[in-house]
């Protein structure tokens, strides 16, 4: 069944895998690979905005917790880089138990403020605790261990780290089609409804709330093995609010649409920085702001939209009356 | 022990009025501002700058820049928030968020990171004896004045006409509308107060904390939990979360300072637990 349904829309299938492969010759591969991560990261936050209608606004903690075990554990138990990505993603989901207990609670804006909230925990914890994680240093020469083989060219590691991405990317698609997933959809356009159709609502929450942080974790621990370090950018709030803008960008819901606002940020971070524009707010900022203005369907549901045979575009989000 | 909580005292006076005018502009736009730490960073900018480039004092600046920064709020609502408050509140939250960016960028770009030198007004650069101890006279006059601001609101709220409308707008909008007030009319004022008040903040910032550009990043973070802890909209439960937070802060830093930023978190996830709306707030913003 899954692979009728996978074979059923075969060309953009195709031609999402031959971008994935090819995408290291067409750019820097290091871009490359963040381009990847960010776009696994972004579908696991569209998991939650999109398919549950919950804005996440502390998935830093995820991500950047996840960049810090995995730096743990590649340098000092020297295991194969695999098994440390999921040694981060298993911890990540682990923290975004309670995390999640707490919020998910919550409806709204304040799910997004709680969240953001329990993140500075996070950033706080690591910074504090200097010992374990180099503090303002944070932990630098990850190692990227592979059965001996050699993988310091960027370029053989970004097909080295793919398989985790693409892994991830699949099991975010397949959460959104399942029986699962339809339940989030209901959670999302009425949990009232939901609720009193027998389905436990904040347990649906708090699950897809863990399955969200350990893909954000596999994508964050991919990130720090692929930049040799983790640092507390990764955990600051700044990153947080960059996944929901990638998110944002390529359309709410559409869960492909992330990976195309992630290689636009991270094309337009590197340009900027290249060029030795540090303020890089200033220029993300107001596309976000004209985004959200303007295009709330994003890039992607705009141009989904204008597809002639394309089924009509669900709304990702009804201008809800609820809680106002 | 007395004097640190004094000192608590008045850290909670900033985040107090922050949170007062997070919570008067949710009550009454449903709109979450992001931007609020950033206004809060303009207006202790807009006192260095008034200083710096004009030799206009302190005093000057503590009427100038909230009113200025006020009106700018007023603008922001008119051409950019007003056409979310259809939406889900989330859009609000996130175009805030973006202007969060590009007003915290762009004072960094004009002035870079390092912190500009504001020095505290002639009048109340001694120290005043407050019988136990002595303490500065700036941050006397800070606690007192913002003291003063959260109770002049409570007032124009409860006993004014206009108070009463936004009250009743804040309650029930539609009917509020349905009684043939217009509503719409108050919202931009209302956008331009809360500004007003991050700016006050701001400006009695200057003096005593550094003036850079991400001095109001990871305080709108706590000010969050402040108003979580308070019970969003809630604009008596802000002020006393916010004097709580202020007074527990200060004395955690004497006792267990390695925890000192991280329990207002826990206060507030202790909170939720009990009372997922806050201890002030409306039921809500529970599931």
């Amino acid at each position: 069944m899954i692979l009728s349904r996978l074979t059923a829309r075969p060309i953009p299938l195709i031609t999402g895998l031959l971008i994935a492969l090819a995408l290291p010759w067409a750019i820097y591969p290091p871009v490359a690979l963040d381009i990847a991560c960010w776009a696994l990261f972004a579908a696991a936050v569209d998991l939650l905005l999109g398919h549950t209608g919950l804005l996440p606004f502390g998935h830093a903690a995820f991500w950047g917790g996840s960049a810090y075990v995995t730096g743990l554990i590649s340098l000092h138990a020297g295991l194969p880089f695999p098994v440390a990505v999921l040694g981060g993603a298993a911890t990540a989901a682990l923290l975004a138990l309670p995390i999640g207990y707490l919020s998910a609670r919550l409806r709204g804006i304040y799910f997004a403020m709680v969240t953001l909230a329990f993140a500075q925990v996070v950033y706080f914890a690591v910074n504090q605790w200097r010992g374990l994680t180099g503090g303002e240093n944070g932990l630098q020469g990850i190692p990227r261990h592979f059965f001996g083989l050699d993988l310091s060219d960027p370029f053989f590691f970004y097909y080295a780290g793919l398989p985790l991405v693409l892994a991830g990317l699949f099991a975010a698609w397949r959460i959104t089609r399942s029986p699962f997933g339809r339940v989030l959809t209901a959670v999302r356009d009425n949990p009232a409804r939901a609720q009193a159709l027998g389905y436990p609502v904040a347990r649906y929450k708090l699950l897809a709330f863990v399955l969200s942080a350990g893909l954000s974790g596999l994508a964050g621990g991919l990130f720090a093995i692929g930049h040799g370090f983790a640092s507390l950018d990764d955990v600051y709030w700044t990153t947080s609010g960059q996944v929901v803008m990638m998110v944002v960008l390529g359309g709410i819901g559409t869960l492909w649409g992330g990976a195309l606002g992630a290689a636009l940020i991270v094309e337009l971070n590197d340009y900027l920085a290249t060029a030795g524009f540090q303020e890089i707010g200033l220029v993300t900022g107001t596309i976000f702001v004209i985004i959200v203005l303007v295009f709330r369907r994003g890039l992607w549901g705009t141009v989904h939209d204008l597809l002639p045979t394309s089924a009509p575009h669900r709304t990702p989000r009804r201008p809800a009356s609820e809680g106002a | 022990m007395l004097q640190q909580a004094f000192n608590g005292l008045v850290g909670g006076a900033f985040y107090a009025l922050l949170a007062l005018g997070l919570s008067v502009i949710f009550g009454m736009l449903r709109v979450v501002n992001f931007a609020h730490g950033s206004f809060y960073m303009l207006g202790a900018f807009g006192a260095y700058v008034l200083l710096d480039s004009l030799g206009l004092n302190f005093w000057v600046a503590l009427v100038a820049v909230p009113l200025l920064l006020g009106a700018a709020g007023v603008l922001v609502e008119r051409v950019f928030v007003r056409r979310l408050t259809r939406l889900d509140p989330l859009y609000g939250f996130l175009f805030t968020f973006g202007l969060a960016l590009i007003l915290q960028d762009a004072v960094k770009h004009r002035y870079g990171v390092q912190s500009q030198p504001y020095p505290r007004p002639s009048a109340l650069s001694g120290s005043l004896d407050l019988g136990l101890f002595d303490y500065p006279a700036y941050q006397v006059f800070v606690l007192a004045l913002s003291l003063l601001t959260c109770a002049a609101t409570w007032l124009i709220l409860t006993r004014t006409r206009v108070g009463t409308i936004v009250r009743a707008a804040t309650e029930r909008p539609e009917l509020t509308r349905a009684l043939g007030i217009d509503v719409g009319r108050w919202v931009a004022p209302v956008f331009g107060f809360g500004v007003a008040l991050a700016g006050l903040a701001g400006v009695l910032a200057a003096p005593m904390r550094a003036v850079n550009p991400l001095m109001g990043a990871d305080l709108i973070i706590t000010v969050f939990a402040v108003v979580v802890i308070g019970g969003l909209g809630s604009i008596f439960g802000s002020v006393a979360a916010g004097f709580a937070i202020g007074l527990i802060t200060a004395l955690g830093n004497l006792y267990v300072p390695a925890l000192s930023q991280t329990l207002v978190f826990v206060v507030m996830a202790a909170v939720l637990l009990w009372r997922p709306a806050g201890l002030f707030g409306r039921e809500e913003a529970a599931l």
